[in-house]
Protein backbone atom coordinates (compact mmCIF):
# COMPACT_ATOMS: atom_id res chain seq x y z
CA UNK A 1 0.00 0.00 0.00
CA UNK A 2 0.80 3.46 -0.44
CA UNK A 3 3.81 5.14 2.22
CA UNK A 4 5.08 8.80 1.91
CA UNK A 5 8.55 10.03 2.38
CA UNK A 6 10.62 12.81 1.37
CA UNK A 7 11.83 10.77 -1.84
CA UNK A 8 8.13 9.62 -2.68
CA UNK A 9 7.13 13.22 -2.75
CA UNK A 10 10.07 14.10 -5.12
CA UNK A 11 10.13 11.69 -7.53
CA UNK A 12 6.36 11.86 -8.33
CA UNK A 13 6.72 15.99 -8.20
CA UNK A 14 9.21 15.73 -10.83
CA UNK A 15 6.48 12.92 -13.01
CA UNK A 16 3.80 15.34 -12.94
CA UNK A 17 2.51 13.46 -10.10
CA UNK A 18 1.14 10.19 -11.91
CA UNK A 19 3.49 7.33 -9.62
CA UNK A 20 0.79 7.66 -6.79
CA UNK A 21 -0.91 4.58 -5.45
CA UNK A 22 -4.91 3.89 -4.29
CA UNK A 23 -3.87 3.87 -0.25
CA UNK A 24 -6.33 0.79 -0.46
CA UNK A 25 -7.15 -2.22 -2.01
CA UNK A 26 -10.91 -1.74 -3.19
CA UNK A 27 -11.87 -5.37 -3.59
CA UNK A 28 -14.95 -7.51 -4.72
CA UNK A 29 -16.51 -9.16 -2.08
CA UNK A 30 -15.32 -12.88 -1.71
CA UNK A 31 -18.57 -15.30 -0.59
CA UNK A 32 -17.21 -16.08 2.70
CA UNK A 33 -15.58 -14.45 5.93
CA UNK A 34 -15.45 -14.56 9.65
CA UNK A 35 -16.88 -11.33 10.25
CA UNK A 36 -18.45 -8.73 7.99
CA UNK A 37 -18.57 -5.04 9.20
CA UNK A 38 -21.97 -3.24 7.43
CA UNK A 39 -20.65 0.27 7.30
CA UNK A 40 -17.36 1.64 5.81
CA UNK A 41 -17.47 4.74 8.30
CA UNK A 42 -15.26 5.94 10.49
CA UNK A 43 -16.67 3.51 13.26
CA UNK A 44 -17.20 0.44 10.79
CA UNK A 45 -13.05 0.79 9.58
CA UNK A 46 -11.71 1.53 12.96
CA UNK A 47 -13.73 -1.80 14.27
CA UNK A 48 -12.02 -3.72 11.19
CA UNK A 49 -8.82 -2.13 11.74
CA UNK A 50 -8.59 -3.09 15.86
CA UNK A 51 -10.21 -6.11 15.06
CA UNK A 52 -6.94 -7.30 12.81
CA UNK A 53 -4.47 -5.67 14.75
CA UNK A 54 -5.48 -6.09 18.42
CA UNK A 55 -7.53 -9.23 17.97
CA UNK A 56 -5.73 -11.23 15.12
CA UNK A 57 -8.84 -11.61 13.36
CA UNK A 58 -8.10 -10.61 9.46
CA UNK A 59 -10.61 -12.68 7.43
CA UNK A 60 -12.88 -9.27 7.33
CA UNK A 61 -15.01 -7.67 5.05
CA UNK A 62 -16.08 -3.58 5.56
CA UNK A 63 -18.96 -3.47 2.97
CA UNK A 64 -20.14 0.31 2.13
CA UNK A 65 -23.27 1.09 0.15
CA UNK A 66 -21.37 4.46 -1.07
CA UNK A 67 -18.00 5.65 -0.81
CA UNK A 68 -14.92 5.59 1.81
CA UNK A 69 -15.54 8.99 3.66
CA UNK A 70 -18.75 10.27 2.04
CA UNK A 71 -20.67 9.48 5.54
CA UNK A 72 -20.88 11.54 8.56
CA UNK A 73 -17.01 10.86 8.92
CA UNK A 74 -16.28 13.44 6.42
CA UNK A 75 -19.48 15.08 7.44
CA UNK A 76 -18.88 16.29 11.29
CA UNK A 77 -16.88 19.72 12.94
CA UNK A 78 -13.88 17.30 13.46
CA UNK A 79 -14.27 18.12 17.19
CA UNK A 80 -12.15 15.08 20.02
CA UNK A 81 -13.17 15.82 23.60
CA UNK A 82 -14.17 13.51 26.64
CA UNK A 83 -15.74 16.05 28.47
CA UNK A 84 -18.86 13.69 29.85
CA UNK A 85 -20.13 13.73 32.97
CA UNK A 86 -21.90 10.13 33.65
CA UNK A 87 -19.73 6.90 34.88
CA UNK A 88 -21.41 5.32 31.95
CA UNK A 89 -20.05 7.74 29.18
CA UNK A 90 -16.41 8.65 30.79
CA UNK A 91 -14.25 5.35 30.44
CA UNK A 92 -15.17 4.84 26.57
CA UNK A 93 -14.80 8.67 25.62
CA UNK A 94 -11.48 8.85 27.53
CA UNK A 95 -10.13 5.22 26.19
CA UNK A 96 -11.11 7.18 22.57
CA UNK A 97 -8.90 10.17 23.67
CA UNK A 98 -6.06 8.00 24.83
CA UNK A 99 -6.59 6.20 21.32
CA UNK A 100 -6.51 9.75 19.52
CA UNK A 101 -3.17 10.78 21.32
CA UNK A 102 -1.78 7.51 19.71
CA UNK A 103 -3.54 6.86 16.48
CA UNK A 104 -0.70 8.47 14.34
CA UNK A 105 2.28 6.35 15.20
CA UNK A 106 -0.29 3.71 15.59
CA UNK A 107 -1.61 3.50 12.13
CA UNK A 108 1.49 5.61 10.48
CA UNK A 109 -0.78 8.57 8.75
CA UNK A 110 -0.83 12.13 9.46
CA UNK A 111 -4.52 12.37 10.68
CA UNK A 112 -3.56 16.47 11.86
CA UNK A 113 -4.33 16.09 14.99
CA UNK A 114 -4.40 19.06 17.26
CA UNK A 115 -4.61 18.71 21.07
CA UNK A 116 -5.94 22.80 20.99
CA UNK A 117 -7.84 22.55 23.74
CA UNK A 118 -12.10 22.38 24.38
CA UNK A 119 -13.47 25.16 26.49
CA UNK A 120 -17.16 25.07 27.66
CA UNK A 121 -18.20 28.64 28.46
CA UNK A 122 -20.49 28.92 31.15
CA UNK A 123 -22.77 32.06 31.60
CA UNK A 124 -24.70 32.20 34.90
CA UNK A 125 -23.61 30.99 38.37
CA UNK A 126 -26.09 28.22 37.90
CA UNK A 127 -24.22 26.84 34.96
CA UNK A 128 -20.51 26.90 36.20
CA UNK A 129 -21.83 24.73 39.14
CA UNK A 130 -22.89 22.47 36.84
CA UNK A 131 -19.47 22.87 35.05
CA UNK A 132 -17.56 22.47 38.11
CA UNK A 133 -19.77 19.32 38.75
CA UNK A 134 -19.09 18.15 35.22
CA UNK A 135 -14.95 18.86 35.86
CA UNK A 136 -15.19 17.08 39.05
CA UNK A 137 -16.56 14.24 37.41
CA UNK A 138 -13.98 13.96 34.77
CA UNK A 139 -11.03 14.23 37.56
CA UNK A 140 -12.31 11.17 38.94
CA UNK A 141 -12.15 9.34 35.75
CA UNK A 142 -8.67 10.37 35.59
CA UNK A 143 -9.30 12.90 32.71
CA UNK A 144 -8.05 16.54 33.15
CA UNK A 145 -10.38 19.37 33.27
CA UNK A 146 -9.98 23.24 34.60
CA UNK A 147 -12.68 25.51 35.82
CA UNK A 148 -11.11 29.23 34.82
CA UNK A 149 -12.81 32.48 35.67
CA UNK A 150 -13.55 35.39 33.26
CA UNK A 151 -9.87 36.21 33.26
CA UNK A 152 -8.60 33.24 32.77
CA UNK A 153 -10.77 32.68 29.62
CA UNK A 154 -10.02 36.74 28.77
CA UNK A 155 -6.65 35.64 28.69
CA UNK A 156 -7.08 33.01 25.97
CA UNK A 157 -10.19 34.98 24.20
CA UNK A 158 -9.95 38.58 24.44
CA UNK A 159 -12.24 38.81 21.33
CA UNK A 160 -15.21 37.68 23.02
CA UNK A 161 -18.28 39.22 24.05
CA UNK A 162 -17.71 39.08 27.92
CA UNK A 163 -20.00 42.05 28.85
CA UNK A 164 -23.23 41.31 26.68
CA UNK A 165 -26.03 42.44 28.89
CA UNK A 166 -28.05 39.01 28.57
CA UNK A 167 -25.57 36.26 28.78
CA UNK A 168 -22.10 37.73 30.15
CA UNK A 169 -19.53 35.36 29.49
CA UNK A 170 -18.46 34.16 33.27
CA UNK A 171 -16.07 31.46 32.97
CA UNK A 172 -15.55 28.13 31.02
CA UNK A 173 -14.48 24.75 31.98
CA UNK A 174 -11.36 23.90 29.69
CA UNK A 175 -10.30 20.56 28.66
CA UNK A 176 -7.21 21.02 27.37
CA UNK A 177 -6.29 17.80 25.66
CA UNK A 178 -9.61 18.15 23.65
CA UNK A 179 -8.92 19.32 20.17
CA UNK A 180 -9.58 18.19 16.51
CA UNK A 181 -8.38 16.23 14.00
CA UNK A 182 -8.22 16.23 10.45
CA UNK A 183 -11.75 13.71 9.74
CA UNK A 184 -11.04 12.34 6.40
CA UNK A 185 -7.65 11.18 7.50
CA UNK A 186 -9.16 9.04 10.30
CA UNK A 187 -11.29 7.33 7.52
CA UNK A 188 -8.41 6.71 5.34
CA UNK A 189 -6.12 6.25 7.67
CA UNK A 190 -8.13 3.18 8.82
CA UNK A 191 -8.93 2.41 5.68
CA UNK A 192 -5.21 1.59 4.43
CA UNK A 193 -4.39 0.02 8.26
CA UNK A 194 -7.11 -2.13 7.90
CA UNK A 195 -6.78 -3.41 4.29
CA UNK A 196 -2.88 -3.61 5.10
CA UNK A 197 -3.78 -5.85 7.87
CA UNK A 198 -5.66 -7.94 5.13
CA UNK A 199 -8.91 -6.90 5.69
CA UNK A 200 -11.04 -6.34 2.45
CA UNK A 201 -12.98 -3.27 1.85
CA UNK A 202 -15.91 -3.17 -1.23
CA UNK A 203 -17.37 -0.32 -1.61
CA UNK A 204 -20.89 0.46 -3.92
CA UNK A 205 -22.44 -3.17 -1.81
CA UNK A 206 -25.44 -1.93 -0.23
CA UNK A 207 -26.38 -5.01 2.03
CA UNK A 208 -29.82 -5.96 1.42
CA UNK A 209 -30.89 -8.43 3.84
CA UNK A 210 -29.51 -10.73 6.49
CA UNK A 211 -29.61 -14.90 6.24
CA UNK A 212 -30.45 -15.92 9.90
CA UNK A 213 -31.28 -19.50 10.44
CA UNK A 214 -32.49 -20.97 13.48
CA UNK A 215 -31.77 -17.44 15.53
CA UNK A 216 -28.16 -17.55 14.31
CA UNK A 217 -27.23 -15.16 11.47
CA UNK A 218 -25.49 -16.93 8.86
CA UNK A 219 -24.08 -14.10 6.26
CA UNK A 220 -25.47 -10.62 4.64
CA UNK A 221 -27.56 -10.30 1.07
CA UNK A 222 -25.88 -7.33 -1.00
CA UNK A 223 -26.40 -5.56 -3.91
CA UNK A 224 -22.98 -7.75 -5.18
CA UNK A 225 -24.24 -11.39 -4.06
CA UNK A 226 -24.74 -13.08 -1.04
CA UNK A 227 -21.51 -13.31 1.50
CA UNK A 228 -21.69 -16.20 4.42
CA UNK A 229 -20.51 -14.88 7.89
CA UNK A 230 -19.71 -16.31 11.27
CA UNK A 231 -20.82 -13.03 12.61
CA UNK A 232 -21.90 -9.88 11.49
CA UNK A 233 -21.30 -5.84 12.95
CA UNK A 234 -23.78 -3.25 12.08
CA UNK A 235 -22.18 -0.16 12.75
CA UNK A 236 -24.72 2.60 10.06
CA UNK A 237 -25.16 5.16 12.57
CA UNK A 238 -27.77 7.51 10.49
CA UNK A 239 -29.42 4.62 9.12
CA UNK A 240 -29.20 2.09 12.11
CA UNK A 241 -32.79 1.92 12.20
CA UNK A 242 -33.63 0.31 8.74
CA UNK A 243 -30.66 -1.78 8.77
CA UNK A 244 -31.88 -3.41 11.88
CA UNK A 245 -35.67 -3.68 10.16
CA UNK A 246 -33.84 -6.34 8.00
CA UNK A 247 -33.28 -8.37 11.29
CA UNK A 248 -36.57 -8.01 12.56
CA UNK A 249 -35.27 -5.45 15.12
CA UNK A 250 -37.14 -2.01 15.91
CA UNK A 251 -34.17 0.26 17.89
CA UNK A 252 -34.89 3.22 20.40
CA UNK A 253 -33.47 5.23 17.83
CA UNK A 254 -34.43 8.20 15.37
CA UNK A 255 -32.86 9.74 12.40
CA UNK A 256 -32.47 13.31 12.71
CA UNK A 257 -30.28 16.26 10.16
CA UNK A 258 -27.22 17.73 12.25
CA UNK A 259 -26.02 20.89 9.95
CA UNK A 260 -22.61 22.27 9.92
CA UNK A 261 -21.19 25.19 8.33
CA UNK A 262 -17.26 26.79 7.35
CA UNK A 263 -16.45 30.26 6.14
CA UNK A 264 -13.91 31.35 3.81
CA UNK A 265 -9.91 31.21 4.61
CA UNK A 266 -9.33 33.88 7.07
CA UNK A 267 -6.06 34.62 8.94
CA UNK A 268 -5.62 32.75 12.89
CA UNK A 269 -8.05 34.14 14.97
CA UNK A 270 -9.72 31.14 17.13
CA UNK A 271 -6.96 28.90 18.39
CA UNK A 272 -8.73 26.07 19.77
CA UNK A 273 -12.03 25.17 19.87
CA UNK A 274 -15.54 27.27 22.12
CA UNK A 275 -18.60 26.59 22.76
CA UNK A 276 -21.29 29.37 24.05
CA UNK A 277 -23.34 27.81 26.72
CA UNK A 278 -25.89 30.30 26.73
CA UNK A 279 -27.46 28.81 23.45
CA UNK A 280 -26.36 25.76 21.08
CA UNK A 281 -23.22 27.46 19.43
CA UNK A 282 -19.82 26.00 18.81
CA UNK A 283 -16.49 26.90 17.09
CA UNK A 284 -13.14 26.23 15.99
CA UNK A 285 -10.76 27.01 12.85
CA UNK A 286 -9.39 24.95 10.70
CA UNK A 287 -5.67 24.52 9.39
CA UNK A 288 -7.00 25.88 5.98
CA UNK A 289 -8.24 29.14 7.95
CA UNK A 290 -11.87 28.56 7.79
CA UNK A 291 -14.04 28.91 10.48
CA UNK A 292 -15.87 25.76 11.52
CA UNK A 293 -19.19 25.91 13.43
CA UNK A 294 -22.50 24.32 14.25
CA UNK A 295 -25.17 24.53 16.88
CA UNK A 296 -28.41 22.03 17.32
CA UNK A 297 -29.81 19.78 15.44
CA UNK A 298 -33.21 20.42 13.16
CA UNK A 299 -35.07 18.45 15.39
CA UNK A 300 -37.64 16.73 13.60
CA UNK A 301 -37.18 13.10 11.90
CA UNK A 302 -35.17 13.27 8.57
CA UNK A 303 -32.83 11.03 6.44
CA UNK A 304 -32.29 14.02 3.48
CA UNK A 305 -28.73 14.88 4.91
CA UNK A 306 -29.60 18.30 4.39
CA UNK A 307 -31.27 21.24 7.08
CA UNK A 308 -33.53 24.09 6.95
CA UNK A 309 -33.25 27.97 7.39
CA UNK A 310 -34.44 28.26 10.99
CA UNK A 311 -31.46 26.01 12.68
CA UNK A 312 -28.98 28.36 10.32
CA UNK A 313 -30.34 31.62 11.74
CA UNK A 314 -30.16 30.05 14.95
CA UNK A 315 -27.06 28.86 14.92
CA UNK A 316 -25.51 31.86 13.54
CA UNK A 317 -27.23 34.08 15.97
CA UNK A 318 -25.18 32.49 18.64
CA UNK A 319 -22.36 32.80 17.19
CA UNK A 320 -23.15 36.37 17.04
CA UNK A 321 -24.04 36.68 20.19
CA UNK A 322 -20.62 35.03 21.33
CA UNK A 323 -18.27 36.91 19.26
CA UNK A 324 -19.73 39.87 17.03
CA UNK A 325 -16.41 39.91 15.23
CA UNK A 326 -16.92 37.06 13.06
CA UNK A 327 -19.88 38.76 11.52
CA UNK A 328 -18.62 39.63 8.49
CA UNK A 329 -16.93 36.24 7.78
CA UNK A 330 -18.95 35.18 4.68
CA UNK A 331 -20.19 31.31 4.87
CA UNK A 332 -18.64 29.46 2.18
CA UNK A 333 -20.70 25.55 2.86
CA UNK A 334 -23.40 24.47 4.81
CA UNK A 335 -24.33 20.85 5.04
CA UNK A 336 -25.96 18.15 6.94
CA UNK A 337 -25.48 14.94 8.25
CA UNK A 338 -27.75 12.09 9.13
CA UNK A 339 -27.56 11.18 12.81
CA UNK A 340 -28.43 8.06 15.14
CA UNK A 341 -30.85 9.94 17.90
CA UNK A 342 -31.27 7.75 20.54
CA UNK A 343 -33.88 7.89 23.08
CA UNK A 344 -31.46 8.78 26.44
CA UNK A 345 -28.27 10.26 24.22
CA UNK A 346 -25.79 7.71 24.19
CA UNK A 347 -24.96 5.44 22.02
CA UNK A 348 -25.27 1.27 22.00
CA UNK A 349 -22.48 -0.87 21.80
CA UNK A 350 -23.73 -4.51 22.29
CA UNK A 351 -25.46 -7.68 21.12
CA UNK A 352 -28.91 -8.31 19.51
CA UNK A 353 -31.68 -10.50 19.75
CA UNK A 354 -29.81 -12.99 16.89
CA UNK A 355 -26.87 -15.12 17.67
CA UNK A 356 -23.33 -13.31 16.13
CA UNK A 357 -25.50 -10.54 14.82
CA UNK A 358 -23.53 -6.93 17.03
CA UNK A 359 -25.12 -3.65 16.89
CA UNK A 360 -22.79 -0.14 16.81
CA UNK A 361 -25.32 2.74 16.93
CA UNK A 362 -27.04 5.92 18.20
CA UNK A 363 -24.06 7.73 18.99
CA UNK A 364 -26.13 11.18 18.00
CA UNK A 365 -24.47 14.10 17.06
CA UNK A 366 -21.14 12.98 19.14
CA UNK A 367 -19.49 9.99 16.97
CA UNK A 368 -16.96 11.33 15.44
CA UNK A 369 -14.82 12.06 18.72
CA UNK A 370 -15.47 8.03 19.74
CA UNK A 371 -14.37 6.57 16.90
CA UNK A 372 -10.89 5.09 17.78
CA UNK A 373 -12.90 4.37 21.28
CA UNK A 374 -16.06 2.87 19.80
CA UNK A 375 -14.06 0.47 17.06
CA UNK A 376 -11.46 -0.58 19.70
CA UNK A 377 -14.26 -1.27 22.20
CA UNK A 378 -17.14 -2.84 19.31
CA UNK A 379 -14.21 -5.36 17.55
CA UNK A 380 -13.46 -6.60 21.31
CA UNK A 381 -16.91 -7.42 22.00
CA UNK A 382 -17.23 -9.05 18.46
CA UNK A 383 -13.55 -10.83 19.10
CA UNK A 384 -14.57 -11.95 22.73
CA UNK A 385 -17.96 -11.95 22.68
CA UNK A 386 -18.00 -9.79 26.11
CA UNK A 387 -18.15 -6.50 26.31
CA UNK A 388 -15.23 -4.03 26.81
CA UNK A 389 -14.28 -2.67 30.26
CA UNK A 390 -15.10 0.96 28.86
CA UNK A 391 -18.06 -0.08 27.19
CA UNK A 392 -20.45 -2.05 30.01
CA UNK A 393 -23.05 0.40 29.78
CA UNK A 394 -24.39 0.83 26.12
CA UNK A 395 -27.08 -2.32 26.55
CA UNK A 396 -29.38 -2.08 24.10
CA UNK A 397 -31.56 -3.59 26.81
CA UNK A 398 -30.98 -0.56 28.81
CA UNK A 399 -34.16 1.14 28.21
CA UNK A 400 -36.27 -1.72 29.24
CA UNK A 401 -34.13 -1.98 32.34
CA UNK A 402 -34.07 1.66 33.06
CA UNK A 403 -30.37 1.64 32.99
CA UNK A 404 -30.57 4.16 30.44
CA UNK A 405 -27.72 7.28 30.57
CA UNK A 406 -28.84 10.33 30.57
CA UNK A 407 -26.31 13.51 30.11
CA UNK A 408 -28.71 15.92 29.90
CA UNK A 409 -32.05 14.36 31.92
CA UNK A 410 -33.99 14.60 28.91
CA UNK A 411 -36.23 11.74 29.21
CA UNK A 412 -37.27 9.61 25.87
CA UNK A 413 -37.50 12.63 23.52
CA UNK A 414 -34.65 12.48 21.02
CA UNK A 415 -34.66 15.62 19.33
CA UNK A 416 -34.06 17.40 23.21
CA UNK A 417 -30.80 15.40 23.24
CA UNK B 1 -39.49 23.65 4.94
CA UNK B 2 -43.71 25.59 5.07
CA UNK B 3 -46.32 23.78 7.38
CA UNK B 4 -49.88 24.05 5.78
CA UNK B 5 -51.87 24.73 9.26
CA UNK B 6 -55.27 23.92 8.79
CA UNK B 7 -56.15 26.26 10.82
CA UNK B 8 -53.40 29.39 9.45
CA UNK B 9 -52.51 28.18 6.38
CA UNK B 10 -48.77 27.90 5.15
CA UNK B 11 -46.43 29.03 7.40
CA UNK B 12 -42.40 28.78 8.32
CA UNK B 13 -41.32 25.53 10.31
CA UNK B 14 -39.48 27.58 12.79
CA UNK B 15 -43.33 28.10 13.85
CA UNK B 16 -43.79 24.74 15.39
CA UNK B 17 -42.68 22.42 17.75
CA UNK B 18 -42.01 18.89 17.19
CA UNK B 19 -42.97 15.99 18.90
CA UNK B 20 -42.48 12.98 16.73
CA UNK B 21 -44.20 9.77 15.78
CA UNK B 22 -47.67 10.17 15.46
CA UNK B 23 -48.37 6.08 15.33
CA UNK B 24 -47.37 5.57 19.11
CA UNK B 25 -50.62 4.63 21.16
CA UNK B 26 -50.58 4.81 24.98
CA UNK B 27 -51.43 1.35 25.85
CA UNK B 28 -54.62 0.75 28.07
CA UNK B 29 -53.63 -1.18 31.75
CA UNK B 30 -57.26 -1.02 32.61
CA UNK B 31 -56.98 -4.28 30.21
CA UNK B 32 -55.54 -7.22 32.51
CA UNK B 33 -54.40 -9.03 28.77
CA UNK B 34 -51.71 -6.55 28.36
CA UNK B 35 -48.17 -7.06 29.46
CA UNK B 36 -47.97 -3.22 30.66
CA UNK B 37 -44.09 -3.08 30.99
CA UNK B 38 -43.39 -4.50 27.43
CA UNK B 39 -46.51 -2.24 26.32
CA UNK B 40 -45.07 0.77 27.47
CA UNK B 41 -41.71 0.06 26.72
CA UNK B 42 -42.66 -0.10 23.01
CA UNK B 43 -44.73 3.09 23.72
CA UNK B 44 -42.15 5.06 25.12
CA UNK B 45 -39.00 3.40 23.23
CA UNK B 46 -39.37 2.08 20.07
CA UNK B 47 -39.74 3.81 17.23
CA UNK B 48 -40.27 2.44 13.23
CA UNK B 49 -37.97 5.39 11.95
CA UNK B 50 -39.09 5.35 8.44
CA UNK B 51 -37.27 6.32 5.23
CA UNK B 52 -40.22 7.96 3.65
CA UNK B 53 -43.70 8.67 4.82
CA UNK B 54 -44.16 9.43 8.56
CA UNK B 55 -46.84 10.79 10.42
CA UNK B 56 -46.17 13.24 12.99
CA UNK B 57 -47.00 16.02 15.91
CA UNK B 58 -45.86 18.98 15.29
CA UNK B 59 -47.26 22.05 17.15
CA UNK B 60 -48.06 25.24 16.25
CA UNK B 61 -46.73 27.51 18.95
CA UNK B 62 -46.30 30.66 17.52
CA UNK B 63 -49.38 30.51 15.51
CA UNK B 64 -52.94 28.95 16.55
CA UNK B 65 -51.49 26.71 19.64
CA UNK B 66 -53.31 23.83 17.53
CA UNK B 67 -51.83 20.05 17.61
CA UNK B 68 -51.42 19.09 14.01
CA UNK B 69 -50.60 15.75 12.24
CA UNK B 70 -48.10 16.24 9.35
CA UNK B 71 -47.50 13.55 7.04
CA UNK B 72 -44.19 14.18 5.27
CA UNK B 73 -41.59 12.62 3.60
CA UNK B 74 -38.34 12.30 5.32
CA UNK B 75 -35.92 11.73 2.56
CA UNK B 76 -37.41 14.64 0.72
CA UNK B 77 -38.95 17.09 3.36
CA UNK B 78 -41.92 16.73 1.21
CA UNK B 79 -44.96 17.58 3.14
CA UNK B 80 -47.73 15.27 1.91
CA UNK B 81 -50.62 16.34 4.53
CA UNK B 82 -51.49 17.95 7.57
CA UNK B 83 -54.67 17.80 9.07
CA UNK B 84 -56.09 18.71 12.84
CA UNK B 85 -55.19 16.39 15.73
CA UNK B 86 -58.48 14.11 16.31
CA UNK B 87 -57.97 13.62 20.11
CA UNK B 88 -60.26 10.85 20.09
CA UNK B 89 -58.57 9.01 17.16
CA UNK B 90 -55.06 9.78 18.58
CA UNK B 91 -55.44 8.94 22.14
Amino acid sequence: MMRYSLKSLLANALTGHKGWKPQWRDTAPRGEYDVVIVGGGGHGLATAYYLAREYGITNVAVLEKGWIGGGNVGRNTTIIRSNYLLPGNLPLYELSMKLWEGLEQDFNYNAMISQRGVLNLYHSDGQRDAYARRGNAMRIHGIDAELLDQDEVRALYPFLNFDAARFPVQGGLLQRRGGTVRHDAVAWGYARGASDHGVDIVQNCEVTGFTIVEGRVAGVQTLRGSIRAKKVAIAVAGSSSRVAAMAGMRLPIESHVLQAFVTEGLKPVIPGVITFGAGHFYISQSDKGGLVFGGDIDGYNSYAQRGNLPVVEDVCEGGMALMPAIGRARVLRSWGGIVDMSMDGSPIIDRTPTEGLFLNAGWCYGGFKATPGSGFTFAHLIARDTPHPAATKFRLDRFRTGHVIDEKGQGAQPNLH
Amino acid sequence: MRIPCPFCGSRDAAEFSYLGDASARRPDNANPDTDIDAAMYDYVYLRENPAGALKEYWYHSAGCHSWIVVERDTRTHHIIAATMLDAEAHR
